[in-house]
Order: C-alpha cells, then structure tokens, then sequence
C-alpha cells in the first residue's frame, strides 16, 4: 500500500477524537454537567481551559464528552445508508427492469428536496432521538448510495465476464453478490467514508437546529445552537466546539482522500 | 536538402514508478523529403512514442534522454515555444488512430478546419472557410458543404478520418505522420483511406511517416519500412525485400504469423513467437530478442548486435542470414510443429517455476484432418431458423439481425464474416442466450432452446459455451483464475484443462491482471471447454491481440477441435482467419445473410459483390467501395447491398430483395445477378 | 447519418424533449407530493393534540381536527389537499391560522436574493479553482485546492457562519451579524446585510463546483482533440479556451442547477443563524411547531424550484452541447 500523508494525518485527528468518545469522562479534569453558577461566563483560565458557559459548566470537559454521541449516530447511520444503498444499487443497476424504473422515480422525487428539508420533515414527524436520526439519515442517504453503486453496477454488467456467468448457469443474486459486488466493493467503501463526512454534516446541522441529538448531551452542534447568541461578548462559549466540529470533519476527509488515493493507486 | 524526418540515436524514457524506463532505444532513421516510410511494431513496442517524440508531445513523464530528432532539419528540442507553434502548423501535421476522438465534439467540421487556416495562414472568416471546403473536396468528401456545418458525431468513422487528413494535409506539410490510420475503421473503409493516402501523398508529395501494426498495409502505402521491437529498430530496407526476404528472425517470426490466404488449418499450422517481449524498459544484456529466437546462440545473450550494414538494408542481428530459414515456408503440406510453438513456452516458464509442458501435444500425423462429418443426410447439431433481433430505442427501431437461418454440424467450423453494424455479435448473442430474439428459434440437438440463458437447462448451457472478443473484460478481475476457470470443476481435471491450453499451474493462483492478452484468452478457452462443450461460439477472440499472440489462439482452437471433434461458429472480420479455421463461411451485411457456403467455393467464386469487395479490400487493384454502409436503423430499401454494390443492375435492385440463390454444393448467394455472372 | 440540422427541426425536438422532461418533473414532483404527505400522516397521536399540546382540552381537539378536515379518510384528504395546491391554494396555516401562500412568497423571495448572491459568490471561484487545479493536475496545487474543497463542503454551514461572523462581526467589525436588516434599507444596504449570510452557502459550494470543473478540466486536457489542436499549432491559451474549457465546463451548468436544490438546505441553517426570513426558515419553524400545511407547503416549493433549475439546465445543455442534442 502507497502511503499517503493526508490518510495518516487523517487517522490521527480522527483517533483522537474516538478516544474522547471511548474515554469520555475519564479523561475530562471537571464534571461536565455540573453547574456552578458562581462561575458563569468565565474566559479561558489555568482552572478552566476552555472557560466556563452560562451554568458555570467546564467548556473542556463538555467539548470532551460532546464527542461521544455524534461518534454513535453517524458511523450506524452511514453504514445503514451504505448497506441499504449498496443492496438496492445492486438490484437496480442489475436487474434494470420495471423495479429499476419505480427505484429511480422515487429516488429522484426523494432528491428534488435537500436532505437536511427531508430529514425534517421525517424527524418532525417521527419525533428525535438518536435511534430516529440514525434511521432517517440512514434512509436518506440510501438513495445516494445506491444511485452510485447502480452507476457502477451498470457499467459491470456490460462486461462479459457477466455474461460468462450467465452461460454457466449462474443465478442473479450469484452473479451480483459474487461476481459484481467485489469489483464494486473498493468504490463502495470510497462512498462510505466520503457519506461518513456528510453524516457528521447532517447529525451536526440538526443538532444544531433542535432535531438531532437532544440535550443534556454536551454535543457541539447542540451546544452553538445554545450559546450562539452570547458570541458577542463570550466567543469562548461557543469557539471551541465549532473548531471541534471542524476538526472531526477535516479528520474525516483527509481519510476519506487517503484512501481513495489508496485504492486508485 | 536535410531529411524531412530524421532520429539521430534516440532514446525516450518514461518515468514511472520513480525510475526511468527506456520505451526507445537507440532509434536510428532517416526519411526523405517526399519518400514513405512505414514503421512497424506490436503493441507496446514504442512506435506511438516516436511519432510523438518527433512533434515533441510525449506524456508529461516522458522525455526524450538522448539523441536528436530532426524535422526538416530543425532540432526539434531546441525549438521555443513559438517556433515549435510555427513547426507543427507549417512543416509538420499527424493524423490519430480514432477519429472519433480526434476532433473535438462540440465545434462544427467547417469551424475546425478553419482553424487550421487561421494559425498557418492568418485567414480569418470567410476565407479561411472557403479554404477548408475546398479542402474537403480533395479529400474525396462528395458534399463538403454539408460536412462543413455538421459536428463530428453525425459524420460515420470514414468521414471523419478523411477531415482528420484534409486537416492535416491544409497545411502542405513537409511530414505527415500517420498513426494507425485506419485500425478503428472496416476493412473496406480501410482500403478506401489507404488508397486516399497513396492518391494524395504524391498529389502534396510530402513525406510519410505511417505507423501500423499490419505488414500489409505497410506495404501498400510505403516504400520504406522499419521494423520496432521492444523499442529498438531491428530490421529496416526497402518494403518488398523486407517482406520477401526479412534478415532478422524478428520480423521472419511476425511474417509468419499472419495467416496468409491459402493456408488452412487442415494442411498447416501458424507460426508464433514463442515468449514475451521484455518488460517495458527493462534492460536487458544481449540481443532484446534473444529470449525468443529460434536461432540465438551464447553470442546473442552476451553480445548485443550492431545495426548490421548489408547493402541498402539494415539487420541488427549476428546472423542475418539464417533468419531467412525461418522465413514464411510455401503454404500447402502440413507441418509438424516447430519450436516457434504457442506464445508464452520460454518465458512463462522461467515467470512460473515448473509443470509447464515442455512440449506442446504433437500435432496428429498429416492425415488429411477429419473434415467437416457433414453431409446431405446427418443432421445439424445447431439448427437456427428464421432468427430476428430488432432493438427499440429513441422511437427508432433498429433490425439488428434480420430473419437468419444457419445450422452447424458437428465437428464443423462455420465462419461468420462482416463489418462493424453487420449484427454478427448480436447473432453470438442470440445464440448463447444473453439476449433473447425478437423471432425465430434455436434447436440444439433436436431440442428446442430457451430464449434466454437463464431459462436454460444446465446440461444445455455447457454444450453450448462462448469466447468473448475482450478476454480483460470477460475474466473476472477479482478472482483467480482457479475460480474463473470452474468453480465446481475438480482439481485434476483443471489442471488437465489448463495443460491443454497451455498454461502452467501456477496460473491458476494469479488474478487476470497477472496475465498477458494472450494468456487471458486461453484462460477464457479453458472456461468453455470446462463442461465438454459440443459448441463454441468464438466472437471475435483474437481481434484484440498482436498477430504473433494471435496465430497461437488459433492454433490451440485447431488442436482442440482435433482432439474433442467440437464445433466452431468463429466470428470474424478478417477474411484471412476465418479462410484459416473454417470449414463453411457465412457473410453477413446489415442484419442480413447475403451468402453462405463452403470456404473454396466462395474463395474460388462465384460470389456475392459484398464478399468479392472484402476480398478485395487488401488488393490495390481491385475495385473499392464507395462510400460508408448505411445505418441499420434505416437500411436501403431492395437488396441492403444496392447503395454501395459496384455491380448493381439498376431499379430491381432498388425495389426487391434478391433470394438467397443456390450456387450449387451448398454455397448460396443473395443476388439478382446469376451465379454463373458473379 | 444526419447531415442537416435545420433550425427549424432541432427547436421542434428541442420543445418536445422538454415537455417530455416536463412531464417527467411533474410525476417526481407527485410522488414528492406523496412523500411529504405521508411523513405527515406519521405524526404520532393526532394532529390537534400536536398543535395544541398536551393540556388542551379533548373537545377544542377535537374541534380543531374537524376544522382541518383531520377526521376525513386519508386519501379523501390528500385528493383535498393536492387538489386545492394544484389551483394554487396551498393550505391554511395550523399556528398562524391564515393561508400559507403569502407567507410562501415572502419567504421566496427573500432566499432567492440570498442564493442569488451566494451563487455570483462562488461560481466564478469555483470555475477558477477547479480550472487552475486541473492545469496542476496531481500537483501540490491541485491537492491542495482539492483537499481544501472537499473539507470546506463539509463543514456545516451553522460552523463556518459563526466563525465568519466571529471574524468579520465581532472582531473586524466589518460587516453586520444579522441579516435583519431596518426597514426600507436600500438595495445597497441590504446587499451589505446580505454578504455575511452568502458566505458560509459560497463555502460549502466551492469544492462542489470546483471537483466537477476539475474532473472534466483534466477529461478534455487528455482528450485526443486537445491534442489535435496542440498538433495544429495554436497557441496554448487558444487551445484551453476553444477546445479545452468548451467541452470542460459543460457539466458545470447541470452541477449548478442540482446546486439549487442543495442550497435550500443549506437556507435553513444560514437563515436560522442569520435571522433571515427566508423559505429556509420558514420550514424549519413550521417543523418546529409541527405547523404540516406551512411544512408541505415550503418543501413542495422547494422540489418545485428543483425541477424548474433542472429544466433550465436541460434546456441550456440541449442548446450548448451538440451531443446531447435531440434529433
């Protein structure tokens, strides 16, 4: 395997960050709930890193722990999205037919509107928790996947080597699982990191907005959506998860590149 | 007056993998002003990068590391930006392999000529417009005007090469540089550019550098030729004493493997070359062809041979005399098999360790081969009747293959022929099952078959197996060869079958990236012939190989339907193959059957006009085809020959499609014109 | 073969090809109209008890549910609904309880401004980058403008706006930290109001536009007619010009149209952050308020400003690329 710079730097934010999620409270200096209103709003000090937000609560240690439930819900929501898309590419882009056709309508009607709008509308109907964000972000990004995969798919099935299958006597779901899958797996996997990325958007932005992960979690999102009025005076309070959020996606797409440099070798 | 052309101890090394690999060693020529020289090569021999070395466009990890190539006698590396603008749209012009992609898509043929006028002349507008009109009229375009205002993708594959040579030839270029010109056309567009070249280059008398991988073609346009092996010139005289009397065992061994006209499987064998040709760039001590020669001795692998001198001509061998033992023999007695047997015997050895047969199975004694078991009274194996596919797309409908009826008898090979739309593929497709037929019916057997091959028995699928054209594509990438070659196959019996197409063991455990084209293919031969198949469909397998990789495919299908007395329907657009491998012959135009019958009676005539212009389209002499085959979505009305047929008589033509006519002894043919005429 | 492309046939195939994908956007935007409808069907409990919380009384409920025709049959309901759409009423409004058309337009309007600034923003820069990283292509440019690209489309635009409004609000002060603008402000004014809010949708766009600029940059660099231009002569910014960014940029206008789409998502979380009143906001506090005339309402406007981007898209790739032009 090549070695590439941007997939090592990659990992090594990356890993940080799922040791916080690991590690959690064992890691923090103070307790991230608890209040103390005496010291609300302090700037960033000896005692209190990162200072303190309007309960008095240590920022480090909640921009610590805040990692935690978004390091749940997006790996389980990306690989929902990437299995459901992977199979449904699969059957669309071999099969074809009238299901390929029905597929692609809906696909398509399901694409008309930006995910963050349908993830709303599902979330406001079916109502937030982790489970329904992974289940909603999961299902959005089905068609996404899919539409890849099927791209692929298509291009596969055009080769002979299928064919060759055919004439011995080969099942469909023999020649897509078997024959197809493992040519489509490296582009698949390619897929997954770079929707890995965008989960971490999505659950970020809707958390943001009240319809992702719900407090008391520290989440970050979470966190900017309650301070952001305060930046004018107290930026500390709302800085570091940003450059938080941001870390964890930059860390995620500098593997995401790494590994496709990898795989195209 | 300086040379139009000259390399001067070239080499050209490409970068990669972070070290430089030579592709051009030492590359020696010189081309006249006005003179024709043909520079010949399989692929990867490094001819594409001499031709652009000498415009200066190699790769960006290219580079050209010693010598000088001279244009006109202008150092073509020392040239600024501006002189080398004022080269390319003055002195030097170049037409590509595809067509298709040499002209850019989304600007109309007039604007892209006109261009050309614009750089080398400073014309702008109208008369740069009048200009390339009247250029395409040189090139033979029937109605410039009208190809003027269209975009490249309305013009078929012919049309286009001829605007890629008018373009190059506006600007009265000192060099033309012609790389394969015409591999991605048919061979009767082929013989239509060939001779369009020849008419023009002595109308312009510029100088030509032709590149191609086919002798022959060379030999119809060239005085000169040069012969390129794994990037140095081995041999290099004047084109008909070449041919004749080649002085290195390289270019003895390549003359060899083309199968020529007249040889059949039954009285002879091809000859290959046995072995790979170095890797790219390696460097190797000795000869670079001492690997694979027959006539190599300790001095060859030590010593690597000057650029012999021998009056006129030039031989970088030690011996260049004895190449001519090895020269193409006079076809007609069938001979035992030579050491140039199967490509692949030296080398795959030393690449693969042991268990490789030292020696390929000895060719039966000269018995004459068991000919076709076929006759009046047996009954076809495969009997395909009143066969129909019409594909439907964009409100048009297209009459892939149009109501064909063949059969084939066991043990027999029945070659079908055609140019590209001709619906031969489609035909193999139907057949195995990929795509079902819009009518008609397939009996193997006396058993009626399914329409698709999912529907079929499974004990049916294995009689009747297929080889694909693009053995890369119809291998899959992701397994082993092992897996590939037979799942449910036992070990010893897929040994045995990797032994009989020549394979060694060790094979079994690469992936197909691991393996040469040719190797490939014999991995897809051993596929079908897995589950003892009666019938193997054959689509074009050796169209995507180098001849001399070629001649051994063929030899291994000859040896195979020797040994298990297997049926063959070989597809091909090469007359020359199929004459070598068939026993029957079936032409196909346009969807439609136009003649059918045994290989001597259609080579020997009468035949239908379509045929006689294939034959012919490697003669200089013969009558050419006008114009570009009609579109099968909207074929000619009548006989679907008429609007290109040289013999058409006039209005029945037109208004009634001939029968296919008995010619006696089963050969029948589809034309008004009697046989006896033909 | 078709030799003539006469000007009349080709805006005759044109018009058909573009009912044809007309008709298509009109079933996607059906079966969004489906979708949508459903999601609003899944609302646990009942819609009543929903707006009106938890303590309000059983028959005001059930009053309420009878006032929005809740206790009809679903399908009697939907036909209602899509029906009185299709003539242009689209609904009344559960929280503010008047019609959501004004506040659909309104809303419109606005976003469009923004978009409209955000894409003048990031489209020349795009192009810019993608080019530039092609004719870079696997250098350290290129990978830089690449890498910078993809991680700025990723990062959530509710990040990238706090950190522009810390730089440019809080501690440059250059610029407004709220896109409310004061009543009659001047076109120019609010274009001042409006440059903050852009920024963060231009950021997340930028690698978008510039990835697609780039893959087809390098495609028709490598293309065999780039180098039958090279090979004529033409001087090199001739080459990039006519030949090369000709077929390049292309798939750009299909890119942006899909953009348009994308955009709206981002709407909601710049709106929400900027304070803006715009089509973004406006579904995202009917989400809020569980208000699903105003929700369907929004999100069916937007998949229609989706189909209509795609449509215009078609109809410039019909006209600009021969290729793609119907016979």
């Amino acid at each position: 395997m090549k070695r590439s710079p941007t997939l090592i730097a990659g990992l090594a934010i990356l890993g940080v960050w799922i040791v916080a999620a690991l590690l959690g409270r064992h890691l923090t200096p103070q307790d991230p709930y608890a209040d103390d209103l005496l010291h609300t709003l302090t700037p960033p000090s000896a005692a209190h890193w990162f200072g303190t937000d309007q309960l008095g609560r240590d920022v480090f240690s909640r921009v610590i722990v805040g990692a935690r439930d978004i390091l749940i819900v997006t790996p389980l929501a990306t690989l929902l999205g990437v299995v459901a898309g992977t199979i449904l590419g699969l059957f669309t882009g071999y099969l074809r037919g009238a299901f390929d056709a029905v597929a692609g309508r809906i696909i398509e009607a399901m694409q008309a509107v930006p995910l963050v709008i349908v993830a709303l509308l599902a979330l406001a109907a079916v109502g937030t928790s982790n489970l329904t964000v992974i289940l909603v972000i999961g299902l959005v990004f089905m068609p996404l996947i899919a539409r890849t995969v099927r791209t692929a798919v298509l291009a596969e099935a055009d080769l002979d080597y299928v064919a060759a299958a055919q004439l011995r006597g080969d099942g469909p779901l023999r020649i897509m699982f078997a024959e197809i899958l493992p040519n489509v797996l490296p582009l698949v996997l390619v897929e997954a990191t770079v929707r890995f990325g965008y989960a971490i958007f999505f659950v970020a932005s809707l958390s943001f907005l009240g319809f992702g992960i719900q407090p008391p979690s520290p989440d970050w999102g979470l966190a900017v959506a309650e301070n952001y009025s305060l930046i004018g005076s107290y930026w500390w309070v709302v800085m570091f998860d940003v450059l938080a959020t941001a870390s964890l996606v930059l860390g995620v797409n500098l593997t995401a590149d790494g590994l496709q440099t990898v795989f195209e070798r | 007056m300086s040379a139009a052309l000259a390399f001067q101890g070239v080499d050209v090394s490409y970068r990669a993998g972070g070290e430089d690999r030579r592709v051009l060693r030492d590359l020696n020529l010189s081309i006249a002003p006005g003179e024709a020289y043909g520079l010949v090569g399989e692929s990867g021999c490094g001819k594409s990068t001499a031709a652009f070395a000498a415009v200066r466009y190699l790769a960006r990890n290219g580079r050209v590391s010693r010598g000088q190539i001279l244009i006109d006698g202008q150092d073509v590396a020392t040239l600024s930006a501006r002189e080398l603008r004022h080269l390319r749209s003055h002195k030097v012009a170049m037409v590509y392999q595809d067509p298709s992609r040499a002209l850019n898509p989304s600007l109309r043929i007039g604007r892209q000529m006109a261009e050309v006028f614009e750089v080398s002349e400073g014309l702008t507008g109208r008369p740069a417009l009048e200009r390339a009109q009247d250029m395409l009229a040189r090139v033979q375009i029937a109605s410039p005007e009208r190809v003027m205002s269209a975009y490249p993708h309305e013009l078929s594959g012919g049309m286009q090469q001829r605007v890629v040579i008018a373009m190059a030839l506006s600007i009265n270029p000192a060099l033309l540089i012609l790389d394969e010109p015409t591999t991605a056309l048919d061979a009767t567009v082929e013989a239509e550019i060939v001779a369009l070249i020849a008419e023009l280059r002595r109308e312009f008398s510029t100088a030509l550098l032709f590149i191609s991988h086919n002798l022959n073609l060379i030999a119809r346009t060239c005085e000169r030729v040069g012969v390129l092996y794994a990037g140095e010139l081995v041999e290099q005289g004047a084109t008909e004493a070449v041919i004749r009397e080649p002085r290195h065992p390289y270019t003895a061994g390549l003359l060899r493997s083309i199968p020529r006209p007249g040889l059949r499987k039954a009285t002879a064998r091809l000859e290959t070359i046995p072995g790979f040709p170095p890797r790219t760039g390696a460097e190797v001590t000795g000869c670079i062809f001492a690997d694979r020669c027959p006539i190599a001795t300790d001095r060859c692998r030590a010593e690597a041979p000057p650029m012999a001198d021998l009056g006129g001509r030039l031989s970088r061998c030690h011996y260049p005399d004895q190449a001519m033992q090895i020269a193409p023999r006079p076809s007609g007695e069938r001979e035992g098999p030579t050491q140039w047997e199967g490509e692949g015997a030296a080398s795959e050895a030393s690449l693969s360790s042991s268990h490789y047969p030292a020696e390929s199975p000895p060719h039966p004694p000269a018995t004459p081969s068991p000919s076709p078991r076929r006759g009046e009274g047996s009954k076809p194996l495969l009997k395909v009747e009143n066969l129909s596919k019409v594909f439907l797309g964009d409100g048009k409908s297209l009459h892939a293959v149009n109501d064909i009826s063949i059969d084939l008898h066991t043990g027999e090979t029945l070659g079908i022929v055609g140019e590209s739309g001709s619906g031969k593929s489609t035909l193999a497709r139907l057949i195995v099952g990929l795509i079902p037929p819009t009518e008609g019916a397939i009996s193997l057997d006396d058993e009626q078959l399914a329409a698709k091959a999912t529907q079929r028995l499974s004990s049916q699928l294995n009689k009747l197996q297929m080889i694909f054209q693009n053995p890369g594509a119809a291998l899959n990438r992701s397994q082993t060869i092992r897996r590939i070659v037979g799942r449910s196959v036992k070990e010893d019996r897929l040994r045995a079958l990797a032994h009989d197409v020549r394979l060694a063991d060790t094979v079994l455990n690469q992936k197909p990236r691991q393996l040469s084209g040719g190797m490939q293919q014999r991995v897809a031969i051993a596929r079908a012939f897995a589950g003892e198949p009666q019938i193997v469909i054959c689509d074009e397998p050796t169209s995507a190989l180098d001849v001399s990789v070629q001649a051994a495919i063929l030899n291994l299908l000859a040896d195979l339907q020797e040994q298990r007395g297997v049926s063959y329907l070989f597809i091909s657009h090469d007359l020359n193959v199929v004459h070598y491998l068939a026993d029957r012959i079936a032409v196909l135009y346009l969807g439609r059957l136009v003649e059918i019958g045994p290989t001597e009676a259609i080579f020997s005539g009468p035949r239908h006009p379509y045929t006689e212009a294939l034959l012919s389209a490697a003669d200089p002499n013969r009558a050419r085809l006008k114009g570009d085959p009609p579109s099968a979505t909207n074929p000619p009305s009548g006989c679907v020959f008429q609007t290109r047929c040289p013999r058409k008589l006039g209005r029945i033509c037109e208004e009634r499609e001939p029968e296919l006519i008995d010619a006696g002894s089963g050969h029948a043919i589809r034309c008004h014109i009697p046989a006896g005429d033909l | 073969m078709w030799l003539y492309v006469g000007t009349m046939p080709v805006s005759g195939a044109i018009l058909k090809f573009l009912l044809k994908r007309a008709a298509l956007s009109l079933v996607t935007l059906w079966l969004l109209s489906l979708l949508i409808f459903a999601a609003g069907q899944l609302l646990p409990g009942d819609v009543g008890r929903a707006v009106l919380g938890p303590l309000a009384d059983a028959r005001a409920v059930a009053a309420f549910n009878h006032s929005i025709g809740a206790d009809r049959p679903v399908p009697a309901q939907y036909w209602d609904w899509i029906g009185r759409f299709a003539t242009g009423d689209m609904g009344t409004s559960y929280v503010f309880r008047s019609s959501v058309g004004p506040f659909v337009g309104d809303a419109l309007g606005n976003s469009l401004k923004l978009a409209a600034l955000a894409f003048v923003i990031v489209l020349p820069l795009g192009i810019a980058g993608g080019v530039i990283a092609a004719l870079n292509a696997g250098r350290w440019g290129d990978r830089s403008i690449v890498i910078l690209g993809q991680t700025l489309g990723v990062v959530p635009e509710f990040i990238s706006g706090i950190v522009l409004i810390l730089v440019f609000g809080v501690w440059l002060r250059w610029l407004p930290m709220s896109a409310d603008w004061p009543d009659g402000a001047g076109p120019l004014t609010q274009l001042r109001y409006l440059i903050l809010p852009s920024l963060p949708l231009a950021v997340s766009f930028f690698g978008y536009i510039a990835r697609v600029v780039r893959v087809g940059t390098v495609e028709a660099l490598d293309a065999d007619y780039t180098r039958t231009a090279v090979l004529k002569g033409l001087p090199w910014l001739t080459v990039l010009r006519r030949h090369v960014l000709r077929n390049a940029l292309l798939p750009t206008i299909t890119v942006a149209a899909s953009l348009v789409g994308y955009l709206a998502g981002g709407l909601v979380v710049v709106e929400t952050l900027f304070h803006y009143r715009g089509i973004g906001s406006l579904v995202y506090d009917a989400a809020k308020a569980k208000d699903f005339p105003m929700l369907e309402a929004g999100v069916l406007t937007v998949g229609a400003l989706f189909a209509a981007a795609s449509l215009i898209a078609d109809l410039m790739n019909a006209l600009l690329n021969p290729r793609l032009r119907p016979r």
